[in-house]
């Protein structure tokens, strides 16, 4: 996999940034602009062989310049391997799209666009896919309150269903049991330095070096 | 009900007398019909008869699992994922227990990833006798749905026997399964095993030779192997096209790699080789169930490690550090180490992917899932293009899909 990953990065020249492995997965960062020239050139290179877009999808890194990450995961069948092409974006620029390389990626790049807000360039259909009719944000964006911001009601007035701002009884809660003594590990209290970093469990809040 | 709706309603008059043109049709279908499995809308541009374009709209049962999941802890995401194919619950749980073991890095014992394997092939078959006999019932065979569900009440009566119900299961768990299983369950579903050839034999004198049948499926909605790979297909979808392609073979995971079973392929890519994939299937699935329930070792069902598992119930009465280890794993949770994964299950439908991010702490940053409904029923266009409005139903029957994977 390791000579598979220099290849393709040199294959691709400029518009690769990098790849690293993931728990044995191969993951290639390219420029937005390279998504569709590494899409194409991993499906028909021979070494690659990815045949199959498996999945198109979107994470968001609302602290980053660059805060959606949209991620492509691809299956060789021939090879037996899987491949994961990585680009970041802001929420102003476009990403070419891959339905002209698979067309399975319409509805995949729909989604990321109704979920996230990212634009694809060229999808001839990019319509919302999974929120109603008529849906204005982008839910899955980390800064969208999970109750959203709407609820619907049955008016019996009007005789159909009408959208009301969302009004909770209660507050929304979100319940956070992270320990406070592992939240402190900047801090050293008394006798820390007698403890051991448990394998799982335990998360610093230091940058430490890999 | 399906509502014709004529484009240009003002130019009703027809001369009779003269060939008319018939005039294009948009025909809503659904979201309440039921052959659309569910709560699919289907919006049909119709000449006559012949589909020209199929636009599905989906997401009515939306329910915003991925964002739910960001908002709880490991353990908790599990039941949601009974919720998205509601028909074969724990092969979904599987996919989301592997990826987070992927992460932990931590290998279940082998007896949990026996009764992991026994229960996926199990929801298999109920997957299958399910999608068969909904698929006949579309087409105009009733008996297949009315046999069928006996045989399928069965197979769930093996899910509540071991988790306490019958469709949303929440048994399985990064690190193994809940609970062993209860004495003598594996003798039933070995007599289940045995049972069920016969049943599969009814069924397939039922369907497979029947005229009817093979009218409304043979030739309907033909996917070559390059259109299936095109589409994104995975499952009895792509075995249809005949690409020999089962995860279970090529990527195994827990102990199918000690399964002996074969891949059925279809070779026509039609919607009766798609049939006849998932008839093979189960018979299959039958062979790995029989091999789990004698192979099966004694042993513990789940990780040796207090903060991934919780310790026995009988310890935490006695021991002071239990008890801890209990009450943080179900406050706080686990803390999984940064990363990502891209784990993928053969579950019944096909491909089921969780793509699952994490931050470090004790809830995911985000679970991407991917269902293979959301894929196939991607290409209904496609595939019913140019076909008549009646194959659309065979169409959408054999491409199984469930809207709550799909809707998520």
């Amino acid at each position: 996999m390791e000579d598979l990953a220099e290849y393709i990065v040199e294959k691709l020249g400029k518009l690769a940034l990098g790849h690293y492995f993931e728990h044995d997965e191969l993951v290639v960062k390219v420029k937005p602009e390279g998504v569709c020239k590494a899409l194409q050139f991993l499906r028909d290179d021979k070494e690659c062989r990815c045949q199959i877009l498996v999945d198109i999808c979107g994470v968001d890194y609302p602290d980053r310049p660059e805060r959606f990450e949209v991620v492509y995961n691809l299956l060789s069948m021939h090879q037996n391997h899987r491949i994961r092409i990585k680009t970041s974006v802001d929420e102003e620029t476009l990403v070419p799209t891959a339905t002209g390389i698979f067309s399975s990626a319409g509805w995949f790049e729909r989604e990321v666009w109704d979920m996230y807000g990212v634009l694809f360039d060229g999808n001839p259909d990019l319509r919302r896919i999974l929120t109603d009719y008529g849906f204005e944000g982008h839910p899955q964006r980390k800064d969208f309150p999970l109750t959203g911001y709407v609820e619907l009601r049955y008016d019996e007035e009007l005789k159909r269903v009408v959208y009301e701002p969302v009004q909770l009884t209660q507050d929304f809660r979100t319940f956070d049991y992270l320990s406070p003594w592992e939240g402190m590990t900047d801090i050293q209290l008394p006798g820390d330095e007698k403890g051991t970093k448990p394998e799982f469990g335990w998360k610093s809040t230091k940058q430490e070096s890999a | 009900m399906a509502l014709a709706k004529e484009v240009q309603p003002e130019e009703r008059d027809l001369d009779i007398g003269q060939e008319t043109q018939i005039k294009p049709f948009t025909m809503n279908f659904g979201p309440q019909h039921p052959a659309a499995h569910g709560v699919l809308r289907l919006v049909l541009e119709m000449e006559g008869e012949i589909i020209e374009r199929a636009d599905p709209h989906i997401g009515l049962l939306h329910r915003g699992t991925e964002k739910l999941i960001e908002y709880k802890t490991y353990l908790q995401a599990v039941p949601y994922f009974d919720r998205l194919d509601y028909v074969c619950p724990m092969n979904q749980e599987h996919a989301f227990a592997l990826a987070t073991e992927k992460l932990l890095g931590i290998t279940p014992p082998p007896r949990a990833q026996y009764i992991r394997v026994l229960f996926c092939e199990i929801g298999r078959v109920l997957n299958h006798i399910m999608n068969i006999t909904t698929f006949a019932l579309d087409v105009g065979a009733i008996t297949p749905a009315l046999w069928g569900f006996e045989e399928r009440e069965k197979g769930m009566e093996f899910y509540e026997r071991v988790c306490g119900a019958r469709l949303h299961a929440n048994y399985f768990r990064p690190g193994g399964v809940h609970q062993d299983m209860p004495d003598g369950l594996t003798d039933d579903i070995l007599q289940w095993c045995e049972g069920l050839p016969n049943f599969l034999g009814d069924i397939d004198s039922l369907l497979t030779n029947n005229r009817i049948f093979k009218q409304r499926t043979v030739d309907i909605g033909v996917a070559t192997a390059e259109e299936a790979m095109d589409w994104g297909f995975s499952g009895p979808m792509l075995r249809g096209s005949g690409i020999a392609w089962d995860l279970r073979k090529s990527q195994p995971y827990d102990v199918y790699e000690e399964m002996d079973f074969d891949i059925p392929v279809g070779k026509t890519g039609d919607c009766y080789a798609r049939y006849l994939v998932r008839m093979a299937e189960m018979h299959e699935s039958i062979k790995i169930m029989k091999q789990c329930i004698e192979n099966i070792p004694d042993g513990p069902i789940k990780v040796d490690d207090y903060k991934v598992s919780p310790p026995p119930r009988a310890e935490m009465k006695s021991s002071m550090e239990a008890m801890i280890h209990h009450f943080k794993l179900y406050t706080e949770g686990y803390h999984v180490p940064a990363g990502e994964t891209y784990t993928a299950v053969e579950a019944p439908k096909g491909e089921f992917g969780v793509y699952l991010v994490s931050d470090g702490s004790n809830r995911p940053y985000r679970c991407r899932i991917r269902a293979p409904g959301f894929a196939h029923l991607q290409a209904l266009e496609f595939l019913s293009k140019g076909h008549q409005l009646a194959d659309t139903v065979s169409n959408i029957g054999s491409l199984d899909i469930v809207f709550g994977e799909i809707d998520r």
